[in-house]
């Protein structure tokens, strides 16, 4: 295999496996940031217990998240030097800007989330836990503007040409406020509160499953559907939004999405498929003009297609593999809607404790935006191919000059290694967390939590 | 924007040097503490060495992260030259800092006696593997590596193994062990407090000799790390400023005022950071053949992005400066363990 090869492979592990973390901090740290607010409310002890029993949660998965996070920063110098020096100047800035407002912030008052329960009183600690909470988010927004830059690249000129090309800002909002941002920001947050949500979800139906913790299991269960369902809904609006911006500023990719190569009015949208890549067709049911409606509200509106947006066969991505990530993620996002919405449904009416099939779906329904989450940015990233920044520098041409292949398949064996050591332990502690349970001593606040605000003398 | 007569370019080699510093002054004790965690066997006692950098050992390592954020946006063209020619080199650095943010995170979450050696070991190697791979990479800058005319690295793995940037290495990993004991001293009490005041001799000394070693190497071998402060005499009070805060260090300790003792092992590093910003200025790494070193102009980002990193820089670290006083405030004292602690 050659370097390029093997710099994506590496670059794909490692991401993907980063990626299974940032979004549970970021979803953990909004229920986390309502279990304290709830309680602030309410004074009930019980939102105290939760908030102490998914802190613990939230502190595996963050540690894990920050210790994989560093790799990917040092990876864009060591295996993408050639991308590196092209785009610093846009990249870097982006990259550096999620260290101070972010990093820091996250980082710095984690430390109150985790050991200052008893130093620090009610409002003290809530004002840390939003902090930290606001600090992931801040993170989501600094990395989506750098990876919507590469999607769809605004506010900068080139200079030079050749070897010594490179990007240099011209409009610094302009470079943040890609055309692709927004939409590429929501769809990815909703992606995080919803792996957030249904955690939580996950987690207190198997306690209800097992007949322990109910109390705690009720409460927790209660917020987490009900995030779960408000995040699916917006992930709904989010994803068809996103998708609309994807056919205005990437056709190529929403080609690939679809498999159409002919541009077509009343193009059909495909429910699932095979993209046969050889005879340039798709097999499989569709619905004629949906996707044509769907891009532009009306089954006329003609949407390119891959022939005539990508003539040459090398300016296309791997179409069958984006088409499948894409639709993948598409049917998770439905069924997540209709898991939460019985969910919820039943919840409301007071018969979801009886239904246990229900109850095991919602078990497993941890496993659907984790896949969705990891299937949106292989079809994202897939269906940029073969750019590495669209339209300016191809993907082949981001290497680093000097790596050799042997050099990164000693890498890609290090983190893989590594990686599956982290992920069993990963396994291992949260199993152990969830069977331990939430802790009854919680019930009675401690320190300066013990009394609660409004009763201070 | 601009300080005077300061341009762009310069101001962002001391910003650069700032956030390595900050990195050096904070993380640098938990990776000393790091180092020292194996010297004591007492399962109690090691808890209360993690916990000592427990709440804050994570931000700590931010300044590393933003730092690199800044030299990626400031000086690309370093970023990439360092990053991708000293490959194993970062791999290694990545998997050592790994190892030592998990271990400190797993290891109370069980019991077992194997489970704690394990992440114990890990905790160890990894902080000192991290200081020392720290130290051989800020010696190879120093000492010149090869670089060829498009500002490509030109040698291999075993090119960065020079006698020179080892000694670094290891005068790092004395100088943070120091250093970290010297915050030992503060976070703890009792016995173990006693046991620590007995190390810190010893960690001051193995630095006093790494660092008379590695001062004398560089002014035999590599004298151009020298020419700055010779032909400037008024800059050899940085030197003394240095020479002072060290021999500061055992007179504070020994009167039991361990809080300037602490402040004096900042000040040395912040002179040694300085005196080595001011020998490399401009140059951000030094070439073989000397024409091709990476300077502050052929590296460095448009200044337009200079000015808008510059805006955010000036926006974005008071406020971290602000809540980082708060949070080492909310943790000063000494550690007591709960059932929050790792």
């Amino acid at each position: 295999m050659n370097v390029l090869t093997l710099s994506r492979i590496q670059f794909t592990l490692t991401i993907a496996f980063h990626y299974i973390y940032p979004p549970l901090s970021i979803g953990l740290g909004v229920m986390l940031v309502l279990m304290e607010a709830l309680w602030l409310a309410t004074d009930k002890p019980i939102y105290h217990q939760m908030a102490r029993f998914w802190t613990k949660v939230f502190a595996l998965t963050f540690a894990i998240g920050v210790a994989t996070g560093i790799v990917m920063e040092f990876e864009f110098g060591t295996n993408w030097a050639t991308y590196s020096r092209y785009v610093g100047d846009v990249f870097g800035s982006a990259l550096a800007a999620e260290g101070i407002f972010a990093f820091f912030l996250e980082t710095g008052f984690l430390a109150v989330l985790l050991f200052g329960w008893d130093r620090v009183g009610r409002k003290v600690h809530f004002l840390s836990t939003c902090m930290v909470c606001l600090g992931a988010h801040f993170s989501a927004v600094w990395i989506i503007a750098a990876n919507s830059w590469m999607q769809t690249p605004a506010g900068f000129h080139i200079l030079g040409e050749g070897l010594t090309a490179r990007a240099e800002i011209t409009d610094f909002w302009a470079m943040v406020f890609s055309p692709s941002f927004t939409d590429r920001l929501f769809h990815t947050l909703c992606g995080a509160w919803q792996a957030g949500a249904f955690l939580v979800v996950s987690v207190s139906a198997w306690y209800l499953l097992k007949n322990r913790h109910r109390e705690f299991a009720r409460a927790s269960l209660r917020l987490g559907l009900a995030v779960a369902l408000a995040a699916s809904l917006l992930q709904l609006v989010s994803g068809h939004s996103s998708a609309r911006g994807v056919a205005k500023n990437q056709p190529v990719k929403l080609a690939a999405f679809e498999g159409l190569y002919n541009t077509s009015s009343n193009a059909p949208l495909s429910l699932f498929g095979w993209v046969d890549e050889k005879n340039e067709k798709v097999i499989g049911p569709r619905v004629p003009g949906l996707l044509s409606y769907l891009a532009y509200d009306s089954t006329g509106a003609p949407v390119a297609g891959l022939r005539q947006a990508a003539p040459a066969p090398q300016d296309r991505p791997p179409v069958n593999l984006t088409f499948q990530f894409f639709h993948l993620m598409v049917a998770i996002g439905f069924a997540m809607i209709v898991i939460s919405a019985l969910g919820f449904l039943f919840f409301w009416r007071g018969s979801l404790f009886e239904k246990r099939w229900l109850l095991w779906l919602l078990v497993l329904s941890v496993l659907g935006p984790q896949i969705a989450n990891q299937a949106g940015w292989f079809a994202a990233e897939l269906g940029r191919q073969p750019w590495i920044v669209q339209g300016l520098l191809r993907t082949s041409e981001g290497l680093s000059a000097v790596v050799k292949a042997n050099t990164v398949l000693t890498s890609i064996l290090l983190f893989s290694v590594l990686y599956v050591l982290l992920f069993a332990v990963f396994a291992y502690l949260l199993n152990d967390k969830i069977q331990h349970g939430p802790d009854d001593a919680d019930l009675l606040p401690s320190g300066k939590l013990a009394l609660p605000e409004r009763n201070k003398p | 924007m601009s300080f005077g007569s300061l341009d762009l370019n310069t101001t962002w080699f001391i910003l650069i040097g700032v956030l390595f510093t900050g990195y050096a002054m904070l993380d640098g004790f938990d990776l000393g503490v790091g180092a020292l965690h194996l010297f004591t066997r007492e399962d109690e006692e090691r808890r209360t060495l993690l916990n000592a950098i427990g709440p804050v050992w994570d931000g700590n390592e931010v300044w590393l992260v933003t730092g690199g954020g800044a030299l990626f946006a400031a000086f690309p063209n370093v970023y990439a030259t360092v990053f991708s020619g000293f490959y194993l080199a970062f791999v290694l650095l990545l998997v050592a800092l790994i190892f030592r943010a998990v271990a400190i995170e797993f290891r109370s979450k069980k019991p077992m006696r194997w489970w704690r050696q394990m992440w114990d070991a890990g905790f160890a190697a990894g902080s000192l593997l991290s200081s020392f791979l720290i130290g051989v990479a800020m010696g190879n800058i120093a000492w010149g590596v090869p670089i060829d005319a498009r500002g490509e690295f030109a040698g291999t793995f075993w090119t960065l193994l020079k006698p020179y940037p080892i000694m670094l290495g290891i005068t790092t990993v004395a100088l943070f062990m120091m250093h970290g004991a010297i915050y030992l001293l503060l976070k703890t009490d009792g016995p173990l407090h006693v046991k620590l005041r007995g190390w810190i001799n010893n960690t001051i000394i193995f630095f006093i000799i790494c660092y008379a070693v590695t001062t004398m190497a560089t002014l035999l071998y590599v004298p151009h790390m020298a020419t700055r402060v010779r032909t400037n005499p008024w800059l050899f009070s940085i030197v003394l400023l240095n020479m002072l805060a060290i021999a500061n260090i055992p007179r504070e300790i020994h009167r039991g005022r361990d809080w300037r003792a602490f402040l004096s092992s900042c000040t040395a590093m912040i002179a040694l950071m300085g005196l080595f910003g001011l020998e490399m200025y401009p140059n951000l790494v030094l070439s073989d053949p000397v024409a091709n070193s990476l300077n502050i102009h052929n590296a460095a980002s448009s200044p337009k992005t200079l000015g808008i990193m510059l805006t955010i820089a000036l926006i974005g670290m008071p406020i971290v400066l602000a809540y980082t006083v708060s949070i080492y405030w909310i943790f000063r004292g000494k550690v007591k363990l709960d059932k929050m602690s790792y």
